[in-house]
C-alpha cells in the first residue's frame, strides 16, 4: 500500500476510536511534557552555568608564560644551555605568532603592576591592571557604577569598590575626580641619549648601560567608574587589582616589570629586548581552549587555562542530565504501556476487518504498517504535544522563579531552556517508543488468520 | 500440473482438513475440479459440507493440507503469503454472506478499499470506482454509508468492490444467504449479467438448489468434504 493511502487508512482509524485514542495520545503528551521539562530544566542551568562562565571572562583566556620565566637566576643564558632549544622569550614575535593561530580573539601582555597613586593629596601603595577594551562584556563591570573607558588610550581609572572605599567613604563622589599615578617607566635608550627630555614629567633617569633607562613618571587619570570585583582576576588573584588602566594606555606608559629586572640579572645585553612576563591568549569560544592551548605549547611555551574546571562542569551536567532524562523518560514508559494497551484493544474491536482487509488483497506488511502508522501517528502528535506542555511548564517554571529571585531582591535568571534538538529529540523518541510499543500488537494483528477473522463476531 | 487451456480454476486431489482436539475434520477431502474460463458454477452442499473450505482455498484465504490448486494458471500451494494477497487483489474478487462492508466507510470508500490494495493511481480511482457501482445500479449512492442502505443494496455494493480490480473471477460465498428471495434473485440476476457481458468466471457457494439451477451454468454438490455429484 502507498504511503497517503497508509497515513489516510490509519487517521481515519485513529478517528473512529477517538476518546481512546485522544487518551492514549495524552499520555505520551504527559510523558514527552515530562522529559522535555526535565531536560530543559537541566539545559538551562547548564546554559546558565555557561553563561556566566563565559561572561566571566575566565574561560576563554589563556595565560600564556615563558619557560625561562620559571628557572633560577643565574643559570646560563638559553642560547648556551642545549636543553632549552623549546624554551622561548615572550617577545612582540611571539605575541604576533600566537595572534595568528586559529581561533584567537586576542593577545594582549598581563601588565599588572605595584605602585604609588595619590588622591587628596594621600598617597596609597596598591596594584595597576590594565584591562583591555573586549572585558567591558565581562561580569565584573555588569552593574558598575559610572561608566567604561571612552576610549583605549584615555587618561581613565577605574577602582575597585574596596579601594574606593580607602579613599573615601562614599565612592559614588569620585566618579569625575582626578587621581595621580606614580610609576616606574622602562625607556629604551638611544645611542648617546639619557635624559628623559620630551616626558610627562621625567624627575629623575638612569641608565647603567642596561640599554634601557628607568624613569619615575606620574599621570593624571579621571576616576570614571567603581567595579565590585577584578575584572582580570585569575591565576594572578593573589595580586588583586584595585585600579584599573585602559589596556593600551599601560602599554604606551612602559612600565618597568618584573621581567626587565629578571632580564639584567640574567645578563646585562637581556635587558635590551622587551619580553612580557605573561601574555593572555583570548579565544572565541570556549571550547576552542584546548586547541588553541596545544598549538601554543608547540610554540614552546607554558599555557594555563581553567579548562580543567570546565570538563569537570561539563561531566557533572552530564550526569545531571542523564538522570533527568531517565525520570523524565518514566512516564513516557507508562505512556508506551498505554499505546501497546490501546492497539491490542484495536485489533479485537476491528478483528473482522482485518479479514476484510486481507480478503480484499492486504498483504501481511499491509496490516502490520497500519497498526505501526497508527502507534507512530500517535507517537508524533502526543510527542508534539507533549513538546508544547513541556514548554509551557518550564515557562511557569522560570516565571515562578523569576518572581521569588525578585522578591529575593536578585536579578532575574533564565533556568530554563528548550534547545532546538530537544525539541526534535523529544518528538523523536516519542515516535521511536511508540513504534517500539507497536511491534508486538502490529505483529499479533498481521499473523491473523483472514478465515478465522472472517467468522468473527 | 499447469492448468489446462480453458480452465480458470484446477483443483487435484486437494484436503484441507483440522485437529479438532484428538478429531481429524476433513473439511474438504481429495478434491478435484477444474472451473472453465468464463463458467458460472455452483458449489451446493449443506452447512459443513466443505463448500466454503473449498471456496477459501481458491481464494487463496487458507492453503490446502494436501494437493495442489492453481488459479490463473499458478499452484496457489506453492505461493508465498505475499503473493497469495496479490492473488486476492488482482485475481479474485470476494462476495460474502455477511456483505462485510466497512460500516464507517462510505459506499465510495468501500469500493476504492481494493484499488488502494493494488496501488492504482489516484487520478484513475474516481472512475473506477463510479463505473464499478453504476453497474450494480448504485451509481446514485456514492456518499452513503452500508447503514443506510438495504441488504441488497449492500451485497451489490459488495459486489462491486469485489469487481472494481477487474479480476479473472468472482467467488460469492452464499451471497443471497442474508436476502429475501425476490432480492437474492436480483443479485443472482446480477451476477448472470456479469457473467455474460464480461466472461468472468464465478464460483458461487450455495445451498438453495433451484436458484443455482436457474443461474448457474454447472452444479457441483460436496457432501462431506468430497465431491458428490457434477451436473451440468
Amino acid at each position: 500500500m502507498r504511503s497517503r493511502d497508509l497515513a489516510e487508512l490509519a487517521g481515519r482509524n485513529l478517528r473512529e476510536a477517538l476518546l481512546r485514542n485522544a487518551l492514549t495520545t495524552l499520555g505520551i503528551a504527559v510523558g514527552v511534557a515530562s522529559l522535555v521539562a526535565m531536560l530543559s530544566l537541566g539545559a538551562g542551568l547548564q546554559e546558565l552555568v555557561n553563561k556566566r562562565l563565559t561572561h566571566s571572562g575566565l574561560f576563554d583566556k589563556i595565560f600564556v608564560t615563558s619557560y625561562q620565566n620559571l628557572r633560577a637566576l643565574g643559570r646560563p643564558t638559553p642560547q648556551a644551555d642545549p636543553g632549552d632549544r623549546e624554551s622561548r622569550l615572550l617577545d612582540d614575535t611571539a605575541r604576533q605568532q600566537i595572534k595568528r593561530l586559529a581561533n584567537v580573539a586576542e593577545v594582549y601582555p598581563e601588565i599588572r603592576f605595584l605602585t604609588e597613586v595619590e588622591y587628596a593629596g594621600r598617597k596609597h601603595l596598591t596594584t595597576v591592571v590594565a584591562v583591555p577594551a573586549s572585558a567591558r562584556l565581562s561580569d565584573a563591570f555588569e552593574g558598575m557604577q559610572g561608566t567604561f573607558f571612552s576610549g583605549p588610550e584615555a587618561d581613565q581609572a577605574i577602582l575597585q569598590m574596596d579601594f574606593a572605599r580607602e579613599l573615601i567613604s562614599q565612592p559614588a563622589a569620585l566618579l569625575g575626580d582626578q587621581l595621580l599615578l606614580r610609576y616606574a617607566e622602562r625607556e629604551p635608550l638611544e645611542p648617546a641619549k639619557g635624559s628623559a627630555a620630551g616626558t610627562d614629567s621625567g624627575e629623575f633617569a638612569a641608565d647603567f648601560g642596561l640599554g634601557f633607562a628607568v624613569v619615575r613618571r606620574q599621570r593624571s587619570l579621571r576616576i570614571v567608574g567603581i567595579v565590585e570585583t577584578d575584572p582580570g582576576a585569575g591565576p594572578a588573584g593573589f595580586n588583586r587589582g584595585r585600579v584599573f588602566i585602559p589596556l593600551p594606555l599601560a602599554e604606551r606608559l612602559r612600565v618597568v616589570q618584573m621581567t626587565d629586572l629578571r632580564n639584567i640579572m640574567r645578563s646585562p645585553s637581556a635587558g635590551a629586548v622587551v619580553n612580557y612576563s605573561t601574555l593572555v591568549v583570548r579565544v572565541d569560544n570556549p571550547k576552542q581552549v584546548a586547541a588553541v592551548e596545544d598549538a601554543v605549547k608547540h610554540m614552546g611555551f607554558m599555557t594555563f587555562s581553567l579548562l580543567d574546571m570546565t570538563r569537570n562542569l561539563h561531566r557533572l551536567f552530564a550526569i545531571l542530565d542523564l538522570f533527568l532524562g531517565i525520570f523524565g523518560s518514566l512516564a513516557l514508559a507508562v505512556a508506551s504501556l498505554s499505546i501497546i494497551n490501546t492497539l491490542v484493544m484495536a485489533i479485537l474491536e476491528r478483528r473482522r476487518e482485518i479479514g476484510i482487509l486481507k480478503a480484499l488483497g492486504a498483504a501481511d506488511g499491509d496490516v502490520r504498517q497500519l497498526f505501526f502508522a497508527e502507534a507512530g501517528a500517535m507517537g508524533l502528535v502526543g510527542g508534539a504535544l507533549g513538546v508544547a506542555m513541556g514548554w509551557t511548564i518550564g515557562r511557569l517554571i522560570n516565571l515562578g522563579t523569576n518572581i521569588y529571585l525578585r522578591r529575593q531582591g536578585l536579578p532575574s535568571e533564565n533556568i530554563w531552556w528548550v534547545p532546538w534538538w530537544l525539541v526534535l529529540g523529544a518528538v523523536g523518541f516519542a515516535v521511536l517508543v511508540s513504534l517500539l510499543a507497536g511491534i508486538y500488537p502490529a505483529a499479533r494483528a498481521a499473523r491473523l488468520d483472514p478465515v478465522q477473522a472472517l467468522r468473527y463476531e | 500440473m499447469p492448468v489446462s487451456d480453458g480452465a480458470a480454476i484446477r483443483s487435484q486431489r486437494v484436503s484441507r482438513h483440522y485437529a479438532m482436539g484428538t478429531a481429524l475434520i476433513r473439511a474438504v477431502d481429495e478434491v478435484t475440479l477444474e472451473v472453465h474460463a468464463g463458467e458460472f458454477l455452483a458449489l451446493l452442499g449443506s452447512s459443513g459440507s466443505g463448500k466454503s473450505t473449498l471456496l477459501n482455498l481458491m481464494a487463496g484465504l487458507d492453503r490446502p493440507t494436501s494437493g495442489t490448486i492453481f488459479a490463473n494458471g499458478r499452484d496457489l500451494a506453492q505461493m508465498d503469503s505475499e503473493e497469495l494477497a496479490r492473488h486476492r487483489c488482482q485475481t479474485v474478487g470476494m462476495v460474502f454472506q455477511a456483505f462485510n462492508l466497512l460500516p464507517r466507510m462510505t459506499l465510495e470508500e468501500n469500493v476504492e478499499l481494493p484499488l488502494r490494495l493494488a496501488e492504482v493511481e489516484r487520478s484513475k480511482r474516481a472512475s473506477r470506482v463510479c463505473d464499478a457501482l453504476e453497474r450494480v445500479h448504485l451509481g446514485a449512492r456514492l456518499r452513503h454509508r452500508p447503514g443506510e442502505l438495504s441488504g441488497g443494496e449492500q451485497q451489490r455494493a459488495a459486489l462491486a468492490r469485489a469487481l472494481v480490480n477487474q479480476p479473472k473471477i468472482l467467488l460469492a460465498d452464499e451471497p443471497t444467504g442474508n436476502l429475501d428471495s425476490r432480492t437474492g434473485e436480483e443479485i443472482l440476476g446480477l451476477l448472470r449479467e456479469i457473467n455474460h457481458s464480461l466472461r468472468m468466471t464465478i464460483v458461487m457457494v450455495t445451498h438453495e438448489h433451484a436458484l443455482a439451477a436457474r443461474f448457474a451454468h454447472r452444479i457441483v454438490t460436496l457432501v462431506d468434504g468430497r465431491l458428490a455429484e457434477d451436473a451440468r
